[in-house]
């Protein structure tokens, strides 16, 4: 148990290390002096240039040696300064990111539960009848083969453009300010269902692949064997392949993770919503890059959350973790 | 006389070893089963075709990338028909021919960085595996970190601070994130392997790790390699295509994924050019579609032990 979790952790810390250290290096790939490259693109006051000019160039090392300056950089991290847009100057990169990681959150994980408990009853059901597995399987496998960002847009041409049900764009109607009322939370759902709807859908073939994998090769196991021959009903040996199959899906949710951010930030860039990953684009174009860095820090930060999460949840499923855990007392 | 016999002879050689070359094959039962199998040749078919038309499809437009192809202003823009297979985009050019030409630069940079993500994810696993203990805690400590990062986003932060982008630089950009997935599934292949009794034969006449490894480890899991490179090929796919779609892919020349990011960006869907937005992506499902029919199939003879994971 213990062990479980300091192995864990220990990734997890690498792993955030890892990404800081992307951080760092990035803006320091771009030829010539990257201050001037970014005020390039600024627009506001002379005074906030000047005020800016001066930020950019303690942070951007012009402050001592590489590793003066990679430790200053640690340093303002851990006290939570992420530095100012210089796009939206001066708000600071973390409001940015906070009013808008809310959107990321509202899309993705209902989509991901959804689909990971949708998708494992398709794999099961497929796992153990022919008929279905001939009559699912291909779809689903037509699923998990198209871009994301193409199922996307035809999912906006149908049912926006030709069948007029719900908005192609936006997180809520325009000339509407976000508050508790009616008008705002019937705008705001009927503006969310399309992206959630069809990142529900491209997460959903993964999981009921695995599944169906699972269950065929639980099936033939040697304790179903075992049950079906001491005379255990079909339905009961089908029930414990389930169970044993659950686990590795558990697992799958920590790899699978990448790709269901990656079907995010396509999702929200053909539906215009907003989000993390549209703000790292953003920041891209606009060569904003203390924005950059904020908003890849923070969905980093938000997928290993979403790990630790999975693997607490793990730790109460697994007999094998639970078992450990009572051995070491 | 003596030349009859002497071809009589040639030829008895000829067929006795076609005879036996078909005994190999009928024995090589996992052979045979590929090549009757409907879903890999239904794959195989598909995926051939696809590459054809990536090689052969420019011989078969007028236009260069480039041409302008519409009829007359202010109308450029215009539905599929005989002259133009995909239409014409709002600007009036030629959706089949960029559509072409992009799909080419896609393959490209999914095959080169898929050979070198495969490259890498194989040695790692095989090493990892094969060593076990602190090393293999090390490189699999490496591999776990490189899964919990989503790829897209290393990739948009890295792509987006590159000024210039060319199709090389854009495959070993996504092969050298994309290898993670590779070297777990080499690592368990191996892990299971390691223990066969050639191999410990191999390591009783002392031979050298590396020959262990490529020799007695590697060669027995050729198959197993084959379907793996597939993934990873889907995988690179899928990656550069999405990074294209946003704008971050090859700075010169066309990409699929920037066919339809331009179609979206001047509102295709909105004016309804289906054609523009949509008809570029159907190569890339035909693609992926026709590599994982070819894998299940493969699965199927195969089967591996990917549960592991």
């Amino acid at each position: 148990m213990g062990k479980y979790f300091s192995k864990k952790f220990i990734i997890y810390l690498i792993t955030f290390f890892v990404a800081v250290t992307i951080n760092w290096i990035a803006p320091r790939l771009i030829p010539g002096d990257p201050v001037r490259t970014m005020l390039a693109t600024y627009v506001g006051p002379a005074e906030g240039r000047a005020i800016l000019e001066q930020e950019l160039r303690i942070t951007f090392g012009l402050e001592g040696s590489l590793i003066q300056q990679y430790l200053t950089f640690w340093g303002r991290l851990l006290r939570g300064d992420l530095g100012r847009s210089i796009t939206m100057y001066p708000r600071r990169v973390i409001d940015i990111v906070r009013n808008n990681i809310i959107y990321d959150i509202v899309i993705l994980f209902p989509a991901v539960t959804l689909s990971w408990i949708v998708g494992n009853k398709f794999g099961a059901m497929a796992g153990d009848n022919k008929k279905t597995d001939n009559i699912v399987m291909p779809f689903i496998y037509a699923l998990i083969s198209s871009p994301y960002f193409w199922f996307a847009i035809i999912v906006v041409y149908v049912f926006s453009f030709n069948l007029g049900w719900f908005p192609s764009a936006q997180a809520y109607g325009g000339g509407l300010s976000p508050g508790l009322n009616m008008t705002f939370i019937r705008s705001f759902l009927r503006h969310w269902f399309l992206p959630f709807f069809t990142l529900f859908l491209i997460t959903l073939g993964q999981w009921a692949i695995g599944m169906r994998n699972m269950i065929i090769y639980e099936v033939k196991a040697n304790y179903a064997n075992y049950m079906r021959s001491s005379g255990a009903p079909d339905k009961l040996v089908r029930e414990y392949a389930f169970r044993n199959g659950i686990l590795p899906q558990v697992t799958g949710f920590a790899i699978q993770l990448g790709q269901v951010v990656a079907g995010a930030i396509l999702v929200q860039e053909v539906f215009n919503y907003p989000g993390l990953g549209r703000l790292m684009l953003e920041a891209v174009q606009r060569q904003d890059f203390f924005l950059l860095q904020g908003s890849f820090l923070a969905l980093i930060l938000m997928v290993l959350l979403a790990n630790f999460l999975v693997d607490i949840i793990y730790m109460f499923i697994d007999p094998r973790i639970k078992a450990s855990y009572t051995e070491e007392g | 006389m003596a030349n009859t016999e002497s071809i009589l002879n040639t030829n008895q050689k000829v067929s006795t070893r076609l005879k036996r070359l078909f005994i190999k094959f009928k024995k090589n039962e996992n052979l045979y089963f590929i090549v009757t199998n409907p879903r890999i040749i239904f794959g195989i078919t598909l995926f051939l075709a696809v590459c054809l038309f990536a090689l052969l499809g420019p011989a078969f437009t007028d236009y260069a990338i480039d041409d302008w192809a519409g009829i007359g202003a202010p109308a450029a823009v215009a539905a599929p028909s005989i002259d133009n297979p995909f239409g014409l985009t709002i600007l009036g050019y030629d959706v089949y021919t960029r559509t072409v030409y992009g799909l080419r630069a896609t393959i490209m940079v999914g095959f080169i960085g898929s050979i070198l993500a495969s490259t890498i994810g194989i040695i790692i696993g095989l090493v990892a595996g094969f060593k076990g203990g602190m090393i293999d805690e090390f490189l699999m400590g490496l591999t776990n970190v490189f899964l919990t990062f989503p790829q897209l986003a290393i990739l948009i932060v890295v792509a987006g601070f590159l000024p210039y982008r060319g199709i090389v630089h854009m495959a070993i950009l996504v092969g050298l994130v994309i290898w993670p997935w590779t070297a777990r599934a080499v690592r368990s292949q191996t892990l299971s392997l390691k223990n066969e009794e050639h191999v410990n034969l191999s390591r009783i006449s002392s031979n050298s790790t590396i020959r262990i490894l490529f020799e007695d480890i590697a060669a027995n899991m050729f198959s197993y390699i084959f379907m793996v490179f597939i993934q990873q090929f889907l995988g690179t796919i899928m990656a550069t295509v999405g990074l294209e779609f946003l704008g971050l892919g090859p700075t010169r020349g066309v990409s699929l994924g920037l066919v339809m990011r331009n179609a979206l960006a001047n509102g295709a869907l909105y004016l309804g050019y289906w054609w523009w937005a949509i008809l570029p992506g159907i190569f890339i499902l035909f693609l992926l579609f026709s590599l994982y029919f070819i894998n299940t199939g493969l699965d199927k003879i195969f089967n591996p032990e990917l549960r592991e994971m």
